[in-house]
C-alpha cells in the first residue's frame, strides 16, 4: 500500500483512484462518488508533508466505504430507498479514525440494502458484478468493497460483517477480508442490522495491509458500549500461534460443497503444512445448527433495529397516506426491499408472545452450546479452517427467486458471528473457470492478530 | 350480604433527576426549554446511534430502592419493547422486563400500614406529543429522560385514602432519596393505578387507570373507579378488563381509545447494553452516604406531641427535618418550638420562596433558647426565626440579629426602674397608679402596658409587673 511521502504525492494516489472507479464504472462498486472533498483532503495532507509536519500512518491512502457507514461527506444511503438523500450529521468512530491517520474516502461502497443478502443484488440502486466475471455475483452484502479492492481501484476498503458480509465478497474476489472479534470496532456510526452480530472490517490485498487498517480501527470507544479494551495494539510478526497446529473442520467439507472450493481450502491447507503447521480434520456436529440459530436470532435484531425507520423525523416519508397506520406502512413499505421485510416479518414473528421462548430463547440457547463447541476445538488448535462459503460465485439472478438457498450461503461464516470470533478469508485459489476462491480462518476471541500471522506466514511461503 | 373489599395496584413512573439523560449526554432537564432543545443523535435515533448509560441514573436506583426498604439486584439488564408510535423515535423503549434493578421490599405508611413493593425496574422516558385538529407535533426533549418504575406487590391496597397516603409516602420517599426533583405538575412523578372490587378472596377483573398526576386525582379516580365497579356488578353486569382515562373536571373515569387491544410488546434483550454488575461495596456505600429516612423521623419526633399534621409537613421537607432531628439532638425541649415555627411560619404560603437550607439547627437551638429564657418575647422570636432565612443575615448569629432589630428584651432592672418612675410620676397615669395602691390590682395592666411601650417591647412585662407592684406597695 502506498503512503503519501516527499515524492508520493496524495493527490497523485487519490486521483489515479478516481481515475480507477471511473474506468471500472461497469462493474457498480460505488453508489457515489467523494472526489470534491477527496481532492481537498488530499491537498490538505500534501502541503502538510511540503511544509515537514507529521501525516498519519495512512496518508493520502484512498478507500472506498461500505455505505451503511455514516460520514459527513455526501450522503449515506444503506443502499435502501429509505434513506436515499440522508445526510448524517456525524461520521462513524471507523472512519474518524482512519481519517485522522489521513487515510481518503474516496466513494460510497455498493451493499445490500441495509446489509441484508450475500450477492449485492438487493441494493436499491442495482447490483455489483463480480471483478472476475462480469456475469456474476460480487458476493455481499459488501459486495462493492470488495470489487473496489479487487479491481485495484482502492488498496483497502471498509465492510461491515453480520453473518459474512466481508468474508464471502472476499473470498469470491481474491482479497483479504477481515472479519473481528465482536466489540474490536466500534459499531458507532453504522447503519445497525444485527447489533449482537454486527462486526466492522475490512478487505485489502496483504495481510499487513489489512493489519494496519484494523489496528487503526480498533479499541474502545466510549460511544459504543460494547468495544473492547486493549486491543490490536501488537506488531503482526509478534502475534505468532504458540500451539502450531490448525483444525480442518470435516463438517463444512462433505456434501453441497462445491469440488473446486474443497479443492483450494486442501491447497491452502497444503501450504499450511509446508509453513510448519499440522493440519488436522476435526469434527463439530453442533456447527451445522448455525445457520438455523443465526436466522432467528439476526432478523429479531434486524426487525428491532429497522424500528426507527417510520418516516417520522428522517429518511423517505410516503407522500399518500390516511392515518398514522397508513403513514407507517406505507412509508416502510416503498422504503425497504423484498428482503428487508421478509427479515422484519421473521423477526418479529419469533419475537412475538407465545412464540419467543420457542423460537428466540431457545436460538439464544443453542447459541452458548456452539460457543462452547468451537471454544472446545480451539483449546488444541490455533485455528480453524474450512470454506468462506459452498461455492465460487453464482451468476446474478440465479438465486435471487430462492431466498433459501441463499440463505445457505452464509453456512459457514455465521458461526463465527454467532461465538463473536474474528475470522478472516484468505485468498486460496481459481477455479479452472478463473473465478477466486478463498478458505477461512477462525479463532478464538481476540485472536484476530494471530490469525493474521497464519496467513502471512502462508504468504511467505506461497 | 358481605362487604365489597377493594383491592388497589400502583405502577408510579418516577422521572429521576440526573443531569443528563439515560443513555446520551444531553440535559436532562428541559422545563421552560425550547421544544427540541434537548435532543441528541441518539434521542433522535438516527441510523447508526448506540445506547450510552448514564451511571448516574443507576446510582439514583439504587438510592432509591434503598429508600423502599429493597433488595437491590447487583445484576440487571436492559431490553427492548417494542411498539410504533411518534414519540417512540427508536420504535422500541429501552426498559428492564426481565431482570430489573430493584428487587422486593416493603414501605411503611404514616397510619402504620405497609405496602409491599413488587420491584422497580429502570427505563427511558418517551417524548411528548401535542395533538392539534389534523396534525400532531413531538417534542423529544423528555425522550430519554431516566425513569423508574415502581411497582406494588399483592395485597396491595385497599382504600382510595390509603393509596393517596402510599403515594405521598412515595413521594417522600422519593425526595429523601434525592431520585427526583418531585415536581408533580411537570410530571416528575406520574401514576397508573389499578383497581378491581370483590366480595370473596378471589380478585375480580381489574382495570387500569393511567397516568394520574396529582395524589389528588389518584384518590378521586379510585373512589370512583370503585364505586363504578360496584354499581356495574351490583346490576348484574361485569368489569371489562380495559386502560382507563381519568378525566379531573368531570371527575369521572372512561376507555382510552385505541388502547382495547393487547398490544404485543415483542420484548427482546438489548444487544447494544452491556448488564450492568454492581458489587455489594457500591450498594453498601451508597447505603452509608444516605440520611435518616420519614419512618426514622416519624418515631424520633414522637416525643415532641407534635400534631399528625404539623409533623408530616415538616418531614416533607426533608431539610427541614433533618435540622429537627439535631435540635433534638442538642436539647429535646427546644425541639417543640422550632418545630411550631417550621410548621406555622416557613411553611406557610408566604414564605415558600425562602431557602430552607438557611437556618442551621445550631442557630434555631440557640433562637429557641433564648426565647425560652425570656431573653425574646415569643413574637419577636418569630421575627428573628423569619430573619434567619433571610440570605442577607446567613453569617449572623440569632443573638446579634436579635439586638440589630432592637428585640432583645430588658432584663436590666435599673434601666427598667427608670422607665417605670418615669411612668408612675407621668400625669396620665396617677389615676391608675392610685388605684393600684388602694389594691385595685386590674389597673396595674394599663401601667405595664405603658412601661412596654416606653421600653418598645423589649422589658419582660413579668419583671415589669413585680417591679410595679414592689414601687407601689
Amino acid at each position: 500500500m502506498k503512503i503519501a511521502d516527499k515524492t508520493t504525492k496524495a493527490v497523485d494516489l487519490v486521483r489515479d483512484a478516481l481515475e480507477k472507479a471511473k474506468k471500472f464504472e461497469e462493474y457498480h462498486c460505488f453508489i457515489s462518488m467523494n472526489e470534491a472533498r477527496a481532492l481537498e483532503r488530499a491537498r490538505e495532507i500534501d502541503a502538510k508533508i511540503e511544509k515537514g509536519e507529521k501525516v498519519g500512518r495512512l496518508a493520502g491512502v484512498p478507500f472506498a466505504l461500505k455505505d451503511n457507514y455514516l460520514s459527513r461527506d455526501g450522503f449515506t444511503t444503506a443502499a435502501a430507498r429509505m434513506l436515499e438523500e440522508f445526510a448524517s450529521p456525524i461520521t462513524a468512530t471507523a472512519v474518524q479514525r482512519l481519517e485522522a491517520e489521513g487515510a481518503i474516502m474516496i466513494g460510497r461502497a455498493n451493499l445490500d440494502a441495509y446489509a441484508h443478502g450475500g450477492s449485492t443484488e438487493n441494493s436499491y440502486f442495482g447490483p455489483t458484478h463480480n471483478s472476475a466475471d462480469m456475469e456474476r455475483v460480487a458476493g455481499g452484502s459488501s459486495g462493492g468493497s470488495a470489487v473496489a479492492v479487487a479491481l485495484g481501484i482502492v488498496p483497502f476498503a471498509l465492510g461491515s460483517d453480520t453473518g459474512g458480509s466481508i468474508r464471502q465478497p472476499a473470498s469470491f474476489n481474491g482479497v483479504y477480508g477481515v472479519k473481528p472479534t465482536y466489540g474490536a470496532v466500534s459499531r458507532y456510526g453504522v447503519v445497525a442490522m444485527a447489533s449482537s452480530t454486527d462486526t466492522m472490517g475490512c478487505f485489502a490485498t496483504s495481510a499487513d495491509d489489512a493489519d494496519l487498517v484494523m489496528k487503526i480501527m480498533a479499541g474502545k470507544d466510549e460511544k459504543d458500549s460494547t468495544t473492547l479494551d486493549d486491543f490490536w495494539t501488537k506488531d503482526l510478526a509478534e502475534a505468532a500461534p504458540s500451539k502450531k497446529k490448525i483444525g480442518l473442520i470435516s463438517d463444512f467439507m462433505g456434501d453441497g460443497v462445491d469440488e473446486e472450493v474443497k479443492k483450494a481450502v486442501k491447497d491452502y491447507a497444503k501450504k499450511l503444512e509446508k509453513a510448519g503447521f499440522a493440519v488436522e480434520e476435526v469434527k463439530l456436529p453442533i456447527a451445522k445448527y448455525a445457520l438455523a440459530i443465526y436466522y432467528i436470532v439476526q432478523p429479531a435484531e434486524v426487525a428491532s433495529n429497522l424500528s426507527r425507520y417510520d418516516g417520522i423525523r428522517y429518511g423517505h416519508r410516503a407522500k399518500d397516506f390516511d392515518d398514522l397506520t397508513g403513514l407507517y406502512s406505507n412509508t416502510r413499505d416503498e422504503g425497504f426491499m423484498t428482503e428487508n421485510k421478509r427479515r422484519i416479518m421473521i423477526g418479529n414473528f419469533v419475537l412475538s408472545s407465545g412464540f419467543y421462548d420457542a423460537y428466540y430463547l431457545k436460538a439464544q440457547k443453542a447459541r452458548t452450546l456452539l460457543i462452547n463447541g468451537y471454544n472446545d476445538l480451539l483449546e488444541k488448535y490455533d485455528a480453524l479452517l474450512c470454506p468462506v462459503a459452498p461455492n465460487p460465485a453464482f451468476k446474478l439472478g440465479e438465486n435471487t427467486s430462492d431466498p433459501l438457498k441463499m440463505y445457505l450461503e452464509d453456512v459457514m461464516t455465521v458461526p463465527a458471528n454467532l461465538t463473536g470470533m474474528p475470522a478472516i478469508s484468505v485468498p486460496a485459489g481459481k477455479t479452472k473457470g478463473g473465478l477466486p476462491v478463498g478458505a477461512q480462518l477462525i479463532g478464538q476471541r481476540r485472536s484476530d492478530q494471530m490469525l493474521l500471522n497464519i496467513a502471512k506466514t502462508v504468504e511467505d511461503v506461497a | 350480604m358481605s362487604e365489597y373489599k377493594a383491592t388497589i395496584g400502583i405502577e408510579c413512573h418516577v422521572q429521576l433527576n440526573t443531569k443528563t439523560k439515560l443513555f446520551s449526554a444531553v440535559d436532562n432537564d428541559a422545563v421552560d426549554k425550547e421544544p427540541n432543545s434537548c435532543v441528541s443523535p441518539i434521542d433522535y435515533a438516527l441510523p447508526g446511534m448506540l445506547p450510552v448509560l448514564n451511571k448516574a441514573a443507576i446510582e439514583k436506583c439504587v438510592r432509591a430502592g434503598l429508600a423502599m426498604n429493597c433488595a437491590i439486584n447487583l445484576t440487571s439488564r436492559f431490553d427492548r419493547k417494542h411498539y410504533y408510535y411518534p414519540d417512540l423515535p427508536k420504535g422500541y423503549q429501552i426498559t428492564q422486563m426481565y431482570q430489573p434493578i430493584v428487587g422486593a421490599g416493603v414501605i411503611h405508611l404514616p397510619d402504620g400500614s405497609e405496602v409491599k413493593i413488587h420491584h422497580a425496574h429502570l427505563e427511558e422516558d418517551a417524548a411528548k406529543s401535542t395533538h392539534f385538529g389534523d396534525y400532531s407535533l413531538v417534542d423529544l426533549n423528555r425522550a430519554g429522560t431516566p425513569l423508574l418504575e415502581i411497582v406494588t406487590d399483592l395485597p396491595g391496597m385497599s382504600s382510595a385514602a390509603q393509596a393517596r397516603l402510599y403515594c405521598e409516602e412515595l413521594h417522600r420517599l422519593m425526595m429523601y432519596a434525592n431520585a427526583t426533583n418531585g415536581d408533580l405538575y411537570q410530571g416528575n412523578m406520574r401514576f397508573d393505578v389499578n383497581v378491581s372490587v370483590s366480595k370473596t378472596d378471589e380478585l375480580g377483573t381489574r382495570t387500569e387507570t393511567k397516568n394520574l398526576n396529582s395524589f389528588r386525582s389518584v384518590e378521586r379516580a379510585i373512589e370512583y373507579e370503585i364505586k363504578r365497579q360496584i354499581s356495574v356488578l351490583e346490576k348484574g353486569g361485569t368489569i371489562k378488563q380495559q386502560t382507563l382515562g381519568w378525566n379531573d373536571a368531570t371527575g369521572k373515569t372512561s376507555p382510552q381509545r385505541g388502547k382495547e387491544e393487547a398490544q404485543d410488546y415483542r420484548y427482546m434483550p438489548d444487544p447494544d447494553l452491556p448488564p450492568v454488575v454492581l458489587t455489594q461495596e457500591y450498594v453498601d456505600k451508597i447505603a452509608a452516604s444516605m440520611g435518616a429516612m420519614p419512618q426514622d423521623y416519624r418515631s424520633k419526633f414522637g416525643v415532641l406531641n407534635l400534631d399528625d399534621s404539623a409533623r408530616e409537613a415538616i418531614i416533607n421537607h426533608p431539610i427541614l427535618a433533618e435540622r429537627l432531628s439535631e435540635v433534638c439532638d442538642k436539647d429535646v425541649k427546644l425541639a417543640p418550638r422550632v418545630a411550631n415555627w417550621f410548621a406555622s411560619v416557613l411553611l406557610a404560603e408566604e414564605n415558600a420562596d425562602k431557602d430552607f437550607k438557611l437556618a442551621t439547627s445550631a442557630e434555631l437551638a440557640e433562637l429557641s433558647e433564648m426565647v425560652e429564657k425570656k431573653e425574646l418575647s415569643s413574637t419577636a422570636g418569630k421575627e428573628v426565626f423569619l430573619a434567619l432565612y433571610s440570605a442577607k443575615n446567613t453569617s449572623k448569629t440569632p443573638h446579634a440579629l436579635a439586638k440589630e432589630m432592637n428585640l432583645l428584651q430588658e432584663n436590666d432592672e435599673g434601666a427598667l426602674e427608670a422607665i417605670i418612675d418615669e411612668v408612675l410620676t407621668a400625669p396620665e397615669c396617677a389615676k391608675a397608679a392610685e388605684d393600684v395602691r388602694n389594691g385595685e390590682m386590674k389597673a396595674i395592666g394599663f401601667l405595664v402596658g405603658q412601661v412596654m411601650k416606653k421600653s418598645k417591647g423589649k422589658a419582660n412585662p413579668a419583671t415589669v409587673n413585680e417591679l410595679i407592684k414592689k414601687k407601689l406597695s
